[in-house]
């Protein structure tokens, strides 16, 4: 049998750890796995998600309990279609509960925040949250603003 | 004439380096393949490469972390935003900062010894002595050296963007008190696995063929006495850190 020689261990030492540094910065640092755990999908739909991606938080009360998946525009009801993956941990929401897309700050990122109504039954797989609340577009306000000038708006 | 001559003779001369270098890479890329043949002399040479930089390259990764950390921190709490440090720290890294800084301190470890190296071989007529021997210096000396540093460089990048990442954790989470969840998610949330990581090392594996291409042809090519090995080196050094920030100009542009 061939001798191990310290070069070549020290050698496979080194690639092993650049591989294990990649694969931590793939796994920890990015968004590769969407969100991890057991979870169920829900529907919205919104006349207008403003600047909202995907990977932005889904949170109530202030506290993130699902991702945004995909954002497509649906030709059907002429509005924009969002999926949310919620967590399984919170599987309680009523179905009557109201999705609002939300800034956090006044430059901070989009999210959407659920508030839950009084329903019985709750959201499950598959299930479409029926009242939302489209992103606020400052441009469009602004307009508003300015062609009402100082009579009451809209 | 004459003069017109003088004009153009330092324009055809850039052209001849630029095309002996260009020579000098296809042919170090052709003999690839029997590099691979023979594993053992370049996994010899991923060790002079790669394993001995290790070290210099995680603590280089920490410091840098931890001063962006600090940095970022104070220019963000200004605004009230420090919830997105995790993912500004580590954009920084992925992007821009791992792949140069990896590539700068590489040429500056491992540029130089493989310059020197080769320049003293040149020197002391070892690769005149294998040329005559009919073996082919090309195959056997520059081949394992060029794989070696195109593949240690990418590693050497992740080690030092997941130690900068470690930093940057460190000043977060444990000396100004963020809240682990919001510096981790936000990471998460802004760092894309194609766009960032993988265009990272994609730079990171360009500036790997540069800087080991000029360390190898400048050491190749130095002049057989000791001041010229000593010129060969500072050159490799001098054009890899140039090559390297304009090349990350150019890529940059190209990627984002």
């Amino acid at each position: 049998m061939r001798p191990i020689r310290t070069l070549e261990v020290i050698t496979g030492l080194f690639v092993l750890l650049g591989v294990a540094a990649l694969f931590y910065l793939a796994t920890q640092t990015t968004n590769y796995r969407t969100y991890g755990g057991q979870s169920y999908e829900v529907k919205a739909f919104f006349n207008n998600v403003g600047g909202l991606h995907v990977g932005a938080p889904v949170r109530m009360g202030g506290v993130t309990v699902g991702r945004v998946t995909v954002i497509r525009y649906s030709m059907k009801r002429y509005q924009a279609e969002v999926d949310l993956l919620i967590s399984d941990h919170y599987d309680k929401i009523p179905a009557d509960s109201t999705a609002a897309i939300l800034t956090q700050g006044v430059l901070g990122e989009q999210y959407i925040g659920v508030s839950p109504g009084g329903a019985p039954t709750f959201l499950h797989n598959g299930s479409t949250i029926h009242f939302t609340q489209s992103a606020i577009i400052l441009e469009n306000l602004l307009g508003q603003l300015l062609t009402h000038g100082g009579h009451s708006g809209k | 004439m004459r003069q017109l001559g003088s004009l153009v003779r330092p324009i055809l001369e850039f052209c001849a380096a630029l095309g002996r270098r260009l020579h000098f890479l296809v042919t170090s890329l052709t003999l690839i393949p029997s590099t691979l043949a023979r594993p053992r002399q370049f996994v010899e040479q991923l060790f002079y490469v790669g394993s001995v930089s290790v070290i210099l390259i995680a603590v280089g990764g920490l410091f840098v972390g931890l001063v962006l950390a600090l940095q970022f921190y104070t220019a963000l709490s200004r605004f009230g935003a420090t919830s997105s440090l995790g993912g500004l720290v580590a954009l920084a890294l992925l992007r821009e900062l791992g792949p140069v800084l990896t590539a700068l301190l590489f040429a500056g470890r491992a540029g130089t010894s493989l310059a020197s190296e080769l320049g003293l071989m040149r020197a002391t007529r070892q690769i005149d002595a294998m040329e005559v021997m009919a073996v082919d210096p090309m195959r056997r000396v520059v081949a394992p050296r060029f794989l070696a540093g195109i593949l240690a460089m990418p590693l050497l990048a992740a080690i030092f963007s997941a130690m900068g990442v470690l930093g940057s954790y460190l000043i977060g989470i444990k000396m100004m008190g963020l809240d682990p969840g919001v510096f981790w998610s936000s990471m998460r949330h802004e760092v894309r696995f194609h766009a960032d990581l993988v265009n990272g090392m994609v730079k990171s594996l360009i500036f790997g063929v540069a800087c080991s291409l000029i360390s190898l042809y400048e050491g190749f090519h130095a002049r057989p006495t000791a001041e010229g090995v000593g010129q060969a080196t500072t050159r490799s050094v001098v054009i890899s850190s140039m090559a390297i920030l304009a090349l990350d100009f150019l890529l940059t542009s190209f990627m984002y």
